[in-house]
């Protein structure tokens, strides 16, 4: 059976460290926030010069001044600050930010990935991701295991132009979850799904990775 | 006293514009765009323009207008997705984009202004955004040169505005306004208040007046909101 993506943003959820400032890219990485433990203090970042996000606000809270980097209308918590898009970067490029959670169309066995550009249709640009990828130091993808027409998203190299190049450390699928526990080694087969078998990651997988001890 | 204050965006603009010439906006999607001088931008005719914005607007509102009117022929931004109009433009070959990552560009426009002519940074290398651009490596690591920006116009929205050009922004209405204002040759403000000498908090300026040579009062202040979401669809 595999994970749904409610499931997967708990797990994506676990790696969070108290104290952290987290960055949580459009999508499923959006969820993430729904699932961080009670006992676990996380401090939300948006491109947009924010730190400190707040839930969805009520009709009557709704503030135009006051969007997520999704363009989603937010509201604010005791903690919350303001900045430019600059400081913003200068959080995101010097390594202030401690983990970035994002979607990817695809990543290959060295870590690089590809979330920006398909050629041939209509680019939107690379938003803030580009900076993330290069910035912060620990960076989760979470993504479908395969493509909606069933080819493999964990590949030996990206086909994909890159959005940055040997900087995923975790990647969460609908099946499995691989890791490495530095930019130069290899991604080990951490967990899979209830019900998936190794067999069946590797059928849905094109890259090269190592199982772990858990196998 | 000299004041910065004019009446209308019309005035503020008058003698400012020219066909091939280069604006910065301040604003994040529909958040915090100088939305009266866009307009009045839009209805002056001007032509063959390039702009600097981290987004393009959605096609009948902010930037959006002048990609419809065909004013703007070349565009550097970070992300362009809620423009259809944009898009044909585009593929078309009729509007040349200039993709940067946001915060290189949001670099790039504070390099700009700071008068720093170019720096390095992680962000890009490896990818077609780097292709062309100098490499070199700091501390092990490829770091790709990029350029400071500066424009012949800049336009930015902020919440309130003294006599002076001191300015203070609103919330996260303030993205991108503080750099693009220091990136102008010329720097228009609109502000939804204009305050008298004296009333800004002197600690709490987010813009020293010394970067602004214009201020109006905002005629518009609709703040579309691009995507409205409430507690209960929250998941």
């Amino acid at each position: 059976m595999v994970w749904t993506r409610d499931q997967m943003a708990a797990r994506a959820a676990r790696e969070l460290k108290p104290g952290n400032f987290v960055n949580l890219g459009i999508g499923i990485p959006t969820l993430v926030a729904n699932h961080v433990p009670a006992d676990i203090d996380v401090t939300l970042h948006s491109e947009n010069g924010i730190l400190g996000l707040g839930p969805f606000p009520t009709e009557d809270e709704v503030d135009a001044d006051v969007i997520n980097a999704g363009k989603q209308t937010i509201t604010e918590l005791r903690r919350t600050s303001y900045f430019s898009s600059a400081d913003s970067f200068a959080m995101v490029r010097g390594g202030h930010i401690n983990l970035s959670i994002l979607g990817a169309m695809e990543v290959d066995e060295e870590g690089s990935l590809a979330n920006w550009m398909v050629p041939g249709q209509t680019v939107k640009g690379p938003g803030g991701a580009m900076d993330l990828v290069a910035g912060v130091p620990r960076i989760i993808v979470l993504m479908d295991h395969v493509t909606k027409t069933g080819s493999a998203k964990f590949r030996r190299s990206c086909s994909l132009p890159y959005t940055g190049r040997y900087v995923v450390d975790m990647i969460i699928t609908d099946l499995a979850v691989f890791a490495r526990p530095d930019r130069q080694s290899r991604f080990t087969l951490m967990e899979c799904a209830p019900d998936v078998s190794v067999r069946n990651v590797m059928e849905s997988t094109q890259a090269s990775f190592d199982l772990g001890d858990y196998f | 006293m000299i004041s910065k204050i004019y009446e209308t965006a019309e005035q503020a603009l008058d003698g400012l514009l020219r066909n091939g010439m280069s604006i910065a906006s301040g604003g994040f999607g529909l958040c915090g765009i100088p939305e009266t001088l866009i307009a009045a931008i839009a209805r002056s005719g001007v032509q063959n323009l390039t702009v600097i914005s981290n987004n393009a607007g959605v096609d009948d509102f902010g930037l959006g207008i002048m990609v419809r009117s065909r004013q703007i022929s070349r565009i550097i931004a970070s992300y362009v997705g809620e423009n259809k109009e944009f898009e044909r433009q585009y593929l078309s070959g009729e509007l040349e984009v200039e993709f940067n990552p946001q915060g290189t560009l949001a670099e790039r426009i504070r390099a700009g202004g700071a008068g720093i002519p170019a720096f390095y940074t992680r962000t890009g290398v490896g990818t077609i955004l780097a292709e062309g651009k100098e490499i070199r490596t700091f501390a092990g690591f490829d770091h790709v040169m990029e350029t400071g920006l500066v424009a012949d116009l800049a336009i930015v929205k902020a919440w309130r505005a003294d006599p002076f050009g001191n300015l203070v922004y609103r919330k996260s209405a303030r993205n991108f306004n503080p750099i693009v204002a220091t990136c102008g040759k010329v720097t228009i403000a609109e502000v939804e208040e204009i305050v008298g000498p004296g009333e800004l908090d002197p600690s709490q300026i987010h813009t020293p007046g010394i970067y602004v040579q214009r201020v109006i009062h905002a005629a518009c202040n609709e703040k579309r909101i691009e995507q409205k979401t409430l507690k209960k669809e929250a998941l």
